[in-house]
């Protein structure tokens, strides 16, 4: 999901970019709100855990594979602003020290996947544990269902950018019905794998998981 | 005049928020320039001693100063200059050099002491000197030996030009020569020295003084040569001397 | 090249590609320009051209729209042997082509020519968050170290007869992952405890370091003053 140069007109990238820039500035201020000093360090730590574990690839069938995105994963495991903060140093480092994705589209990717990603599937996560009332399963079911949901939305996200300012000859709706459908497959893998990683921490660090201690109104 | 001790406990009592109680009345007195071994089991509170010595933990009860500054968890003043005193190196030397180079990572500790750049500087340069390390001073901590690491958290530290120097398990996963060249380096200092171990020889070899920790309460305190002769005291803390090793 | 300060040379790139994608592709020949321009600050940087463009398959997902256009655009069609193309569809994927290509090539170079300290500082330079700085540091110093753990975990998995096969093997991984994120995160809480113990307080203060005069901006400027002065021949004797 890695948008390269010249796909979207610069106007668009740009107006991206002021969002991104306005999602990641209140991230900051929340972020340090919530963890003080130990903002830096801590989340520096979540940035290489997103990094590594989008390195990981699970075989899938037939020799493919795919890896996780891990937006909602980092939102359920250390809440939403730590998340965006450190999706967003993924994919500057990521633009900037590894070539992957454009310079001019950064701000694009940004929005996509760090901010509306992040704050989409956590927020989906938050209703469907107050809409089954906190039970046992509840904390799984949540993050099951808002890292399913966050892949199509950030695809969806991207259509609206394309629709906006898209350089090429498909129509928006033939480009929402792609990466919406293929993003929605891609999502079950995310659900699946974000859903067993969150178990696992569960099971021996529960305290770690941000979202198990959040009764907090939905905020994005 | 009398020189003040670098550390002085008295009653202290800490339990964990969990209400597991990890301290029991410790007290304890480290004259200034004292070398002094910290042993005992594993989980018999050394950590948690530790961490009270330089108010990253407030005592549930009992009194700590060091040098001449009464730990107090209200007055950040104190707190503040009290870290400068009392300097850690951690176990893990990857936890303690976080910074992209060896000598941004020296200089961190000065640079938050609020000095300026010449004294940062030359204070840098000096503890790198001190552990042999100024000529790999603009390497990346990830291009550098376990060894090598070690010896630069030791400079991070001493940098600062500690009151006392804390280390936590200096000896472990170092090969022998690397444990011999940190140990000379230890020698040659002229500071206070508590070094947490479970590794007796050095222990032996560094500090002229000894403690033994065990549930929360200082259940020893005695020259390294007389507590390491007594073999049921040993047994009964968990330590053992390597076999053939003998005083 | 290698000497420029990060902010100089990252500010520069995006100049140079801010230009490339507001240039219509109707003027191909302000695109040779373009290309002559990276393939000239290639030889300069003295980077080796070859690993680079093995490096440039990322670029191939996008790709795949880019080819596709061609054939799905309708309207005015040509030939080339038995294909029918639609005109409009493939000026639109060779735009994207283009583009792309040029951009991967310019953060390629960006990439290898920038060691991770300069762009720190150069992050510092350009009034970033400091706060995102600090995470960009320590998340560029601990790659190594969780990178080195997480092959070790895979050592231990697979000394013990693991075969990774299809969706069965998930919960092997994801449990690895849960581990990896259990140490990441305690690994940062130590790193706070060794932080605080030197009196740290939030700022993080050593990283701008790199001196920067006019003579790094001029030359940091060159690069999308060359590709500026391209776009507007080709808008004067292409329009």
């Amino acid at each position: 999901m890695h948008i390269p140069d010249g796909f979207i007109n610069i106007p668009t990238a740009a107006g991206a970019a002021a969002l991104a820039l306005t999602g990641v500035g209140y991230s900051v201020k929340k972020a340090k709100g919530e963890l003080d000093e130990k903002a830096a360090p801590l989340i520096g730590l979540v940035s290489v855990f997103v990094f590594a574990g989008q390195m990981i690839n699970f075989p899938v069938a037939a020799g493919t594979s795919g890896h996780l995105l891990g937006g909602a994963l980092a939102a359920v495991l250390v809440g939403p602003y730590a998340a965006s903060l450190a999706l967003t140093v993924v994919l500057a480092i990521q633009a900037l020290l590894f070539a992957d994705g454009g310079l001019t589209a950064l701000g694009l990717n940004v929005f996509n996947m760090s901010i509306f990603g992040v704050w989409s599937g956590y927020a989906i996560f938050l209703l469907v544990r107050k809409t089954l009332r906190y039970s046992n399963s509840a904390l799984l079911i949540g993050s099951a269902v808002g890292a399913f949901a966050s892949v199509p939305l950030a695809a969806t996200s991207f259509s609206i950018q394309y629709a906006i300012g898209g350089e090429g000859t498909f129509a928006p709706s033939t480009v929402f019905t792609a990466m919406f459908g293929t993003h929605l497959l891609i999502g079950i893998g995310e659900a699946i794998i974000t859903t067993l990683t969150v178990g696992a921490v569960l099971k021996t660090r529960p305290d770690l998981v941000y979202g198990k201690n959040k009764r907090a109104k939905v905020t994005s | 005049m009398t020189i003040k001790p670098s550390v002085q406990i008295s009653n202290l009592h800490y339990a964990y928020p969990d209400g597991n109680k990890a301290l029991n009345g410790v007290n304890l007195t480290i004259a200034s320039k004292e070398r002094v071994a910290l042993l005992g089991p594993n989980g018999a509170g050394k950590t948690t001693l530790v961490m009270h010595l330089n108010g990253i933990l407030s005592p549930t009860s009992g009194a700590i100063s060091i040098a001449d500054f009464t730990l107090d968890s209200s007055n950040k003043e104190i707190t503040k200059k009290v870290r400068e005193l009392v300097g850690i190196v951690f176990q893990d030397p990857d936890d303690q050099l976080f910074m992209p180079t060896v000598f941004e990572d020296v200089a961190f500790g000065p640079t938050n002491m609020g000095l300026t750049e010449g004294e940062i500087e030359e204070r840098s340069v000096h503890a790198l000197e001190l552990v042999g390390m100024l000529s790999l001073k603009d390497r990346a901590p990830h291009h550098l030996s376990f060894g090598q690491r070690r010896r630069v958290a030791v400079a991070t530290v001493l940098a600062m030009e500690p009151e006392i120097l804390i280390l936590d398990e200096p000896s472990s996963n170092l090969d022998p020569a690397s444990r011999r060249e940190l140990s000379e380096i230890l020698l040659d200092l002229d500071v206070t020295i508590l070094m947490v171990t479970h590794d007796l020889p050095y222990a032996f070899e560094i500090c002229e003084r000894s403690l033994i920790l065990n549930q929360g309460q200082i259940v020893a305190d005695d020259s390294t040569t007389s507590i390491l002769r007594n073999s049921d005291l040993l047994t009964a803390n968990r330590l053992e001397l390597p076999r053939g090793f003998a005083i | 090249m290698h000497d420029l300060p990060g902010h100089v040379k990252l500010l520069a790139f995006l100049a140079f590609m801010v230009i490339v994608v507001c240039t219509p592709i109707t003027r191909w020949p302000t695109f040779v320009g373009y290309f002559l321009i990276i393939v000239l600050v290639l030889t300069l940087s003295k980077l080796p051209a070859l690993t680079l463009a093995k490096r440039a398959t990322i670029e191939f997902p996008f790709l795949i729209f880019a080819i596709l256009m061609p054939f799905t655009a309708g309207g005015d069609e040509f030939e080339i042997g038995p294909l029918e193309l639609s005109r409009e569809g493939s000026i639109a994927g060779l735009n994207l082509i283009t583009k792309a290509t040029l951009g991967v090539a310019c953060s390629m170079i960006l990439a290898a020519s920038t060691t991770s300290h300069s762009l720190l500082a150069g992050f510092v330079r350009i009034k970033t968050p400091s706060l995102f700085v600090q995470i960009a540091a320590f998340m560029i110093r601990y790659l190594n170290v969780i990178n080195d753990q997480m092959t070790r975990m895979k050592v231990a998995r697979e000394s013990r007869g693991f075969v990774a096969t299809g969706p069965r093997s998930w919960p092997i991984f994801t449990s690895t992952l849960g581990a990896l994120f259990i140490r990441s995160y305690e690994r940062g809480e130590r790193v706070h405890l060794a932080m605080l113990s030197r009196g740290y307080s939030g700022a993080l203060s050593s990283l701008a370091t790199e001196r920067v005069s006019r003579k790094h901006w001029i030359y940091g400027a060159l690069f999308p003053l060359f590709a500026l002065i391209s776009f507007l021949l080709g808008m004067v004797l292409f329009s």
